[in-house]
């Protein structure tokens, strides 16, 4: 997705796969406006490339939380009706969708 | 050239708890489609999944039971992709801190036993069900799945054969019923199977290119699809060609051929990141350890122990083990009726007969040990007859009806009282004067023929070791 030179300072985003990715259909004009406010924004970020990490653990969450769980209780669902609402398509209780096949 | 084949399989299972991983909607299967889902299981925007620790507790149980190790810290991760099963278009998963990481299972070959590593044991939360019609141009999406419990156990490609996957299939799922952990019911989904599989020239260190083989229901088809594609690889190989890219095949359980599987999406980039969500977990060792001790006797220590403990042969205890719920019957039992050898004998026939042809497992009828203690204890007083007792047995299985009502409504019962044999006894006695005499001077036969009267008298009903000795009685020593 994102290709560093050997300075490790400046990135290249690859904005067209990041948009098929995220199913978007962007015209040449998007993609190359977009393409440099999300360098700009890379860029901005790359500075933390900058500080010395050598001692520092890797973070994956940013709150002092661990451990956190539920006792495995069921709680009453959604009615079908509600469940059904915002969709824009439905046959009986199902969700209907574009034919995917494997 | 002789070529080998390699093999790691990824098998998932539904944990057996009664709400989903990350919110309180229900498991239950076969329910009306999206009655069981809520906004956490939908992924609307502003909800808050938490981990459900019953789920996250079999996990453990799971894990230990194979020898794994626990992690000490662990975390969720989304696994981005766009399909209609995926409500939120992410799956919540595990990506590089799985809860465990290398296990391992013995298995049994025809030579010898063979360690089966695994790799790693993670949590995630299954997808929802797509019902798709051939002549229609969409297809239908039920939830009431997303979100259920799924254990993914990944193999290191340690496998060497189609019948060693079997075989490793057939173990771990023996293990996982023991534990209680999951219902293990392919053909709801609670079991599933993928595989990955290459081939190479005997000697080649670098393994070949793997192709993913999906789509098999059962474990039959797990072999059937494995044996297939070890064949059209070497095939290929022998060929002079190679295997060009790595690809996902379905099994065609009909055809009985795989067929390349158009891609679900051309780049498979999850773009994995942590769930911001849920924080992580750091297990705690005193619960490990007291999950530990929760642990059962698994299959392999229940057979020695069987045999050892009940004298049965290897071959008895191994079938007797297979299955948990039935291996639990024998000793429940035995309780009541404490001879080993019958019961088991019993169980391997008679009923193992009627439950086959009902296509039932044992755990599935309302036939409880205590049905099987009072019929081999009426047996053993001479109530019934072993011919009666089969009756009984199959009656029992197919109506669900207790024996002993059974044998009432249907005057099952053998005649043991000496007084009710004795009439008919009298009147074929009268009746044959010439095998009496017969007898009198020394012919066997003679007193099987009178035997057979008396039955014949009592329809059947009187006990022949008892009718055999009163006759011997009353018409003196040969």
């Amino acid at each position: 997705m994102v290709s560093k030179d050997n300075n490790n300072k400046k990135s290249e985003i690859d904005v067209g796969y990041v948009a098929k990715l995220a199913r978007l259909a962007l015209t040449a004009d998007e993609i190359k406006r977009l393409g440099k406010q999300l360098n700009d924004i890379l860029g901005y970020i790359g500075k933390l490339n900058n500080v010395d990490t050598a001692k520092v653990q890797p973070t994956s969450h940013v709150l002092p939380l661990k451990n956190v769980e539920r006792t495995d209780k069921v709680v009453p669902s959604l009615r079908i009706e509600e469940t059904l609402k915002n969709a824009p398509l439905k046959e009986n209780s199902f969700f209907k969708v574009p034919k995917v096949i494997e | 050239m002789n070529y080998e084949t390699v093999i790691g399989l990824e098998v998932h299972v539904h944990l057996k708890t009664a709400s989903k991983m990350f919110c309180g909607c229900s498991t239950k299967f076969g329910s009306p489609p999206n009655t069981q889902v809520c906004p956490i299981c939908l992924g609307f925007p502003g909800v808050l999944p938490v981990i459900n620790n019953k789920a996250f507790s079999l996990g453990i149980k799971t894990a230990l039971a194979l020898n794994c190790r626990i992690a000490e810290f662990t975390k969720f991760d989304r696994k981005h992709y766009f399909y209609p099963d995926l409500p939120k278009n992410f799956q919540i998963s595990q990506y590089d801190k799985p809860f465990s990481h290398d296990g391992f299972l013995d298995i049994e070959t025809a030579e010898a036993v063979k360690k089966i590593r695994l790799k790693r044991i993670h949590l995630e939360e299954d997808a929802g069900k797509l019902v798709h019609k051939e002549e229609d141009d969409y297809s239908l999406v039920d939830y009431n799945r997303a979100g259920i419990p799924l254990l993914e156990i990944v193999t290191e490609p340690d496998i060497g054969s189609p019948s060693e996957a079997y075989e490793f299939l057939v173990k771990l799922k023996n293990i996982l019923e023991y534990l209680e952990v999951s219902n293990c019911n392919m053909e709801e989904g609670s079991l599933r199977c993928d595989a990955n599989i290459s081939v190479r020239p005997i000697g080649q260190s670098e393994l070949g290119t793997k192709i993913e083989l999906k789509n098999m229901n059962s474990f039959k088809a797990v072999r059937q699809g494995l044996e297939y594609e070890a064949e059209r690889q070497t095939a290929v190989l022998k060929e002079g060609k190679k295997i060009e890219f790595q690809e996902t095949r379905l099994w065609d359980s009909e055809q009985l051929v795989t067929y390349t599987m158009r891609s679900k999406e051309e780049a498979h980039d999850y773009r994995y990141f942590p769930e911001p969500d849920l924080p992580p977990v750091v297990p705690n060792a005193a619960l490990i350890e007291e999950i530990r001790k929760t642990l059962p006797e698994m299959p392999k220590q229940r057979r020695e122990r069987f045999i050892r403990d009940y004298a049965l042969s290897g071959y008895d205890a191994q079938i007797l083990t297979k299955e948990k719920k039935l291996a639990d019957f024998f000793e429940a039992c035995l309780k009541i009726f404490n001879k080993p050898k019958i019961v088991a004998n019993w169980l391997m026939s008679d009923i193992a007969a009627a439950l086959g042809s009902k296509g039932m497992s044992i755990g599935e009828v309302s036939f409880k040990p205590q049905d099987l203690a009072e019929i081999l204890g009426m047996i053993e007083s001479g109530a019934i007859s072993g011919k009666m007792a089969k009756e009984l047995l199959k009656e029992s299985i197919d109506t669900g009806k207790r024996p002993a009502e059974i044998a009432k409504v249907k005057g099952l019962s053998q005649i043991s009282d000496k007084s009710a044999i004795s009439a008919a006894l009298e009147k074929v006695l009268s009746m044959n004067q010439k095998a009496v005499s017969d007898y009198k001077t020394g012919k066997g036969t003679a007193l099987t023929f009178l035997v057979g009267q008396v039955m014949k008298e009592t329809k059947g009903k009187a006990n022949p070791a008892l009718v055999n000795e009163l006759l011997k009685k009353r018409m003196g020593g040969a």
